[in-house]
């Protein structure tokens, strides 16, 4: 379908995102995923094509303009590279280089972000704590004033790029319980007290590293706090919306790859003396998928369209979200179910996404959460 | 040295070709149109010509449709330094003939002067494989085709050509016109800074008559038609029945 939004720019570069998984990804997707990440050329492939950066200033090594279109192809198309565990190994920097950027010092700016975005190092954003994920702002790693540093006590668990990353964007209690007491604060990995250890027996996006984070410790100079003390959290929310708008487009990507692999799969394959695409109760599936697929894409790009206009619709990128992961749920179930014993072998994409589908669903917001919050936006 | 590279919008090399039901043509009605691959290839060994300082300016030329704009600015944003577009077409079913792309090309070649042209060996839509020898032999410049390899030494060009059974050298003095073989080099992707940059790079659109070229076609297409549907083959019992089916079916033993 046509994209009434569409510039010469953005097709130009969603066909080079397009090329570069074509050529650089989807014919490693399957390799990387087993052996349980990606070769770090490929962050530095990434960053010289220009995939990170959106929204930060060109001194600091970012594109210098923002385009959610842009961002969303990006996620779409990496998304549709056959393992989304690279989507996530690469995608670790982009939810946590906004705090950096939009709150960092220049001095901060100037010693991560260059070396960040050009994919040399990696950063990430470490919310998660084993007590919980979804109610961020409870959140019970502490951050005690001593002097001029802060002295950072606590764990975090799940996070992405936890292992490879250099620079981690952490979020600590400062002040009082509740939502108002959070501070954002950079850390370095290797700082006295601070340690990590790998998350690697999971379901999917095994082609990323998961890491849990402890702070022992962990002296930060407070001039490494991102953002006044204790506003935190609105950073945080503020942040989610980029990463939901990227986690939708990726959703779109992989839906559409395991509509096209099966659909494949489906013309090929004969039952009962007759390929199996002419079968009615398995053409509208794919009639099914797709209208549902396209649905998601659609909304994706009017959400685009108004955060480029000015201001993010929050109750949109929520709904978009969870739309979007039972969308992907649906399609890589019927996929799959369409290729039959053929799809339940490990090394195809059909498979991998199914196992792919929970972390969607879980991970930058689960579907839960994100109901109850569009419901809170839009005053119900 | 100024490098001229032609390019080409072509069909796409992903789409899968149908050939209209009344075997006038194949259908390019909402298809997806790119650069020749051939010729971006070209481009890439223009660009790295001046990476390296050979090459002073590269400038891409397209003949075609308006939309052949767009694959200019993909030249552009590989790092081509300008482009000019020579609006010779209406519609994309009308294809200009190589003669006339050779004739418009000795143009402007005449007004741009450059040192080395770096064409792509065919266009993957045609396959032609005519327009670049065309044009060597209106300007009276040496060509160097199929390209594997090329070095600039002094006022030459050492091309390695892919030939038959192997390679050959050539070496051919400059001007000269080189055309591009799949592995001469990998093509870069055009990053979003330079797609963002070639946007404020210089594009001028002419038209064959700013040349004095009719670009009326001569040749004409009798029948278009898919290739033979393939058949089935069959799977042989052993080693004995391969060798005479080989001999008595087949005739080829
Ligand atoms: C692979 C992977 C990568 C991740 N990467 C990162 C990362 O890089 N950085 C980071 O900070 N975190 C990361 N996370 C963590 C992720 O954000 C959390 O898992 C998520 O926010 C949910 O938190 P939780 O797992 O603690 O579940 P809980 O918060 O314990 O929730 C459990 C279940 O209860 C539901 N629930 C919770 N509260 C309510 C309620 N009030 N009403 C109804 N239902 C409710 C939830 O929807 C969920 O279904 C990652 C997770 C995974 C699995």
């Amino acid at each position: 379908m046509k994209n009434p939004f569409e510039t010469d720019e953005r097709r130009a570069f969603r066909e080079s995102v397009a090329r570069f998984v074509a050529r650089d990804i989807a014919p490693y997707a399957d390799e990387w995923d087993e052996a349980g990440e990606v070769p770090w050329e490929l962050h530095l492939k990434a960053g010289a094509l220009g995939l990170f950066g959106f929204g930060i200033e060109e001194k600091w090594g970012g594109l210098g303009f923002d385009d959610c279109f842009m961002r969303a192809a990006a996620s779409q198309e990496l998304g549709g590279c056959g393992a989304s565990g690279v989507f996530a190994a690469l995608g670790a920097r982009n939810i946590s280089v906004g705090p950096i950027a939009a709150l960092g010092s220049d001095e901060i700016r100037a010693a991560v972000l260059p070396e960040v975005l050009s994919g040399r190092e990696s950063s990430a954003l470490a919310v998660t704590e084993p007590s919980g994920g979804s109610d961020v702002a409870n959140l019970r790693t502490r951050a005690r004033r001593d002097g001029g540093d802060y002295v950072l006590d606590g764990e975090k668990t799940f996070i992405t790029g936890g292992m490879k990353s250099r620079w981690f964007v952490v979020a600590a209690r400062t002040g009082g319980p509740g939502l108002g007491g959070i501070s954002l604060f950079l850390v370095e990995a290797g700082a006295p007290g601070f340690s990590r250890a790998a998350m690697t027996r999971k379901m999917g996006w095994w082609a990323s590293d998961q890491a849990t984070l402890r702070f022992e410790g962990v002296r930060v100079p407070a001039r490494h706090m991102l953002g006044p003390q204790d506003r935190g959290f609105l950073a945080i929310m503020h942040n989610f919306n980029y990463e939901r708008l990227n986690m939708v487009a990726a959703c779109v990507g992989m839906a559409r790859r395991c509509w096209r692999d099966a659909l494949d799969w489906a013309r090929q394959r004969s039952t009962f003396g007759k390929p199996l695409i002419e079968r009615q109760v398995i053409r509208h599936k794919f009639a099914e998928m797709s209208a549902r697929i396209d649905a998601v894409e659609s909304y994706l790009h009017m959400i685009c369209w108004q955060a480029n206009e000015g201001a993010m619709p929050v109750p949109e990128v929520s709904k978009a979200k969870f739309l979007a992961t039972k969308t992907l749920e649906f399609v890589a179930s019927e996929c799959m179910q369409a290729m039959g014993g053929a799809g339940y072998m490990r090394g195809n994409a059909v498979e991998r996404t199914w196992r792919e589908v929970k972390v969607m669903a879980i991970g930058g917001g689960s579907e839960e959460i994100l109901r109850d919050l569009a419901a809170r936006q839009m005053g119900l | 040295m100024k490098v001229l590279v032609p390019v080409k919008r072509v069909i796409d090399y992903n789409v899968k070709v149908r050939v209209k039901a009344d075997g006038s043509g194949v259908d390019l009605a909402n298809v997806k149109m790119s650069m020749n691959p051939f010729d971006e290839i070209a481009v890439e060994e223009a660009i790295r010509l001046k990476e390296k300082g050979v090459a002073t300016e590269v400038v891409a030329v397209s003949i075609g449709v308006k939309q052949a704009q767009e694959t200019l600015r993909t030249a552009l944003a590989m790092g081509a330094d300008r482009a000019i577009l020579i609006e010779a077409a209406e519609d994309v079913t009308q294809d200009i003939e190589p003669l006339a792309v050779a004739k418009l090309l000795k143009a402007v070649v005449e007004e741009e002067q450059p040192g080395l042209v770096i064409a792509g060996k065919q266009a993957i839509d045609n396959d032609m494989n005519a327009t670049g020898q065309m044009l060597a032999a209106l300007l009276g410049w040496p060509q160097a085709t199929f390209a594997s390899e090329l070095k600039i030494e002094g006022d030459h060009a050492v091309v390695t050509r892919e030939v038959d059974g192997g390679l050959q050298t050539v070496k051919v003095k400059l001007p000269a016109i080189v055309t591009a073989d799949l592995r001469l080099n990998e093509p870069r992707y055009a990053s979003l800074p330079n797609i963002m940059k070639a946007k404020k790079k210089p594009l001028e659109v002419k038209t064959p008559a700013d040349y004095g070229v009719d670009v009326s076609p001569r040749l004409t297409v009798v029948s278009t038609s898919e290739p033979p549907a393939r058949k089935a083959g069959v799977k042989v019992a052993d080693v004995a029945e391969l060798v005479s089916k080989l001999k008595n079916e087949a005739g080829v033993l």
